[in-house]
This record gives structure tokens, sequence and C-alpha cells, in this order.
């Protein structure tokens, strides 16, 4: 999976909600949820090294 | 053949796994093609067909297309057709389309005790190079085992059926009738159905009729390299998984059943003859009020309500009105449409989610597309 970054978003309280991903271009966003296979690659990708999340803005 | 003895195969039928429900792959048929029906590069994702994937890591590459080629002259195949060849595979490439079952629909085989059921494999498949090939049977919860099995494609370009029993003995005795062997009643994947197209040498130490505890043993060291030419092809359609010793009829099913148990996995918007990301207004979700009663502030959408409960929270891909991801179109109905407006999703779950939209131009409503994307 092609991931080219990965940004926290917080929820209207500023609770931390989801991982704004891009994967080939196209902008995705991905529940904090073991067993979704977004977040499985995220974190798959973060402990390889290859990948860093970004701080919510 | 007699009344009794029609009844009697009924029966056993029954017995086997049931007369409808009995096959555990989903779009086996091929039917369902809900992201694109037309050529579509392998990426080792969800491209095409829904609920298969089209593994790829190699030199070449190939792309897979919804095909009216079918073994009954009615219906639908999933076609693969090499597009860059790799005539000389690297150990740790491979290509193979696989399919992913969900653990809890799995209980009923028993997996991990004395008792765990045979199962039957069978589907129609064509490619213009023969020659052996291998499916696999992965198990990935608690200790990982996988069955291979090869099978030979005899004449070129003619649809052939195959048949393939995999039994929970074969090759160990200790491996999925042990408590390893165990399948989780939870709503991961609990089976993997693969079908080889090319293995390098790390994947190809299996033996073939047999269950491995090593992971990598994909296939045999027999499988051909079907990405060695860019004329060849590979069809595949009624793949049906079931329990008992040999293979039953296909159990054909509507299209709107099998849309449905495929939604689980995949639902989108915009009408199913539209590749998500589209630019098209057709089907678009809509909250609005009436016209003239503009903000350039806040506008929450209403919930989206999914039409088939997801298998959990799915990843979330919106599109606007001209089909830009991560936008929506802000409206005053009736008098203005701007696109490219930022959108947020927000209370996602299940069931559905809102699409909220902090700023832009003066809307009374807005607009998009969405994706959701709960597959294993």
């Amino acid at each position: 999976m092609n991931i080219t970054s990965a940004q926290y978003y917080n929820d209207r309280d500023g609770v931390q909600d989801g991982i704004r991903i891009v994967v080939d271009g196209i902008t995705m966003d991905v529940p904090l949820e073991t067993g979704n296979r977004h977040y499985d690659e995220i974190m798959k990708q973060v402990a390889a090294g290859d990948l860093t999340i970004a701080d919510a803005e | 053949m007699s009344r009794a003895r029609d009844f009697a195969d009924l029966a056993g039928s029954a017995d086997a796994g049931g007369l409808t429900g009995k096959n555990m792959v989903v779009n086996g048929a091929m039917q369902v093609f809900q992201r694109a029906t037309a050529a579509t590069a392998a990426a080792g994702g969800y491209e095409t067909a829904d609920r298969f994937i089209m593994g790829e890591v190699s030199g070449g590459a190939y792309t897979t297309e919804r095909s009216t080629d079918h073994p009954t002259s009615s219906g639908y195949s999933l076609k693969a057709q090499v597009t860059t060849a790799d005539t000389s595979l690297s150990a740790a490439h491979y290509a193979y389309i696989y399919h992913k079952i969900e653990a809890q629909n799995l209980q009923h085989l028993a997996y991990g005790t004395s008792s765990a059921k045979t199962l039957t494999l069978s589907f129609f498949v064509k490619s213009n190079k023969t020659g052996t090939y291998t499916v696999n049977l992965y198990k990935p919860d608690g200790t990982g085992y996988i069955f291979v099995q090869e099978y030979t494609i005899d004449s070129a370009d003619t649809w052939e059926k195959k048949t393939i029993t995999v039994s929970p003995t074969a090759g160990s005795t200790s491996f999925i009738t042990a408590s390893a062997g165990a399948i989780a009643n939870d709503n991961g994947s609990g089976l993997e159905v693969g079908f080889g197209l090319a293995w390098g040498s790390n994947y190809t130490g299996g033996t073939s009729g047999s269950w491995s505890s090593n992971t990598n043993h994909y296939a045999t060291t027999n499988q051909v390299n079907w990405l060695d030419s860019t004329s060849n092809n590979f069809y595949l359609t009624q793949i049906q998984l079931e329990v008992g010793e040999k293979a039953t009829p296909f159990e054909h099913r509507s299209f709107g059943d099998e849309l449905r148990r495929c939604q689980r996995y995949y639902e989108k918007s915009y009408g199913q003859s539209t590749n998500p990301g589209t630019g098209t207004a057709a089907g678009i979700m809509q909250s609005g009020g009436a016209q003239g009663n503009t903000t350039t502030g806040e506008y929450a959408g209403d919930k989206v309500q999914y039409a088939v409960v997801k298998r959990a929270t799915p990843t979330l891909t919106i599109y606007d009105g001209d089909g830009t991801s991560a936008k929506c179109t802000r409206v005053n109905f009736g008098v203005t449409a701007a696109a490219g407006q930022d959108i947020a999703t927000g209370n996602s779950t299940d069931s559905g989610f809102n699409g909220i939209s902090y700023s832009g131009g003066a809307a009374s409503g807005i607009q998009f597309h969405f994706e959701a994307d709960a597959e294993l």
C-alpha cells in the first residue's frame, strides 16, 4: 500500500478521532481500530520506520 | 434415479452444509464489481471484483477486469492479463488472486478440534498457458497453517472445472485438528483461498495435498510462471468452498443477495455502474435546507446510514461532485454549487457516519459521495 502521507485528526472536542492518509493520490479517513486493514498497514509501516504520522493540526 | 435416491442425496447435501448458504465464498460467481469493471492494474488490493485481492509483487504486471467469457455462456468471470512480463521471477516475487473469509462465518468447520470438517473447493478456470498451477488455503488465526494443492490446466483456452478436497489431517494430524488449528470466533480473517499465478522460490516449499506450519509454503516448485509472457491470460469463476468430500453444484445467488453480502465489506454512494471518484451528481449524498438560508460557516450533514452494517468501522473516502477526494460541494440549492470545499468525517461506526464542512462558500447544504471500506 503506497501511503504517501499520514496525519492524525481530531473531532470537534479535540479528541483524536482517526488518521487521514493519502494513498496513490486519494485521501482517506482511517479509524483508530485494529482490524481495519488500512490502520493495520499504517501501524506496520510505522513500526518498520517507513511512515511517520503527523500530529493533528 | 429413484425418488428415494433423490431424497437421500438431498438429505446428504443438507447434512454436508445446507442446500443454500453452503458456499463460504462471497462473489464466487464474479457478479459484483463495485470498484471497476474495466482492466485495472493489480496492486495488491481490491481493484476490480468485490472480495478478491489481486496480489502482485514482481518485475512484471497484470490487470484484472470483468469478462463475459464464462463456462456456461451466461454470466461473468474475472479475467487477469499479463501486461508486463517477468520471465525470471525473483525469490521474493509472486502473483496470486485471493479471497478472505470472515472468521465468525467459519465456526461450523470445527477447526481446532478432532471434529474438524473436510472441505471441497471447486472452480472453473481457463488460460492460454497450460501446465501446473497451485491453490492454497491459509488459516491465519492462532498458529498459521497453509494447505497447498496442485492442479493442471490441460487444454489452452478451454474452460475446465477443478475440484480440490482439503482434509483437516492432510500431511499432519497435529495441525488443524489440534487446538492451534482453531479459527477465532471474530470478525477477522479466518481462511484465505488463493489462486497462484506465479511464485518465487521463497514460497514454493509446499507439498501438494498437505498442510504446512511454514506459512511461506503457498505453492510448490511445479507452479508455472504465468507472468512470463504478455500473451498470458487467466479466467476464474464459480468458486465454491463447501463442507464435505465432494463438490456439489454451484450455488447460484441473485445479484441483490450477492451485492448485500459484498456490502458488508465495501459500499459506495455511486450507482453500481459508476466508478468511485467519477465527477457526477448522480446518487450524491445531500443534506440541506431551503434556498437562500446560507452560511459560510459549519454545515453538518445528516448521518449517512449504510445499506448494510459493516464488518468493522470502515475507512472512508469522501468525494465532491467533481470527483476530488477529501472534498465536498457546498450548495445554495438552485443557485450556486461550489466543489472543492474541505470536509471532515465524524461519528463514524459500522452503521454510518457524518460529513461535516466547517467552513467555505455560502451554503444552505452540502453534497458528497463516499466509499466505505471494511474489507479484510
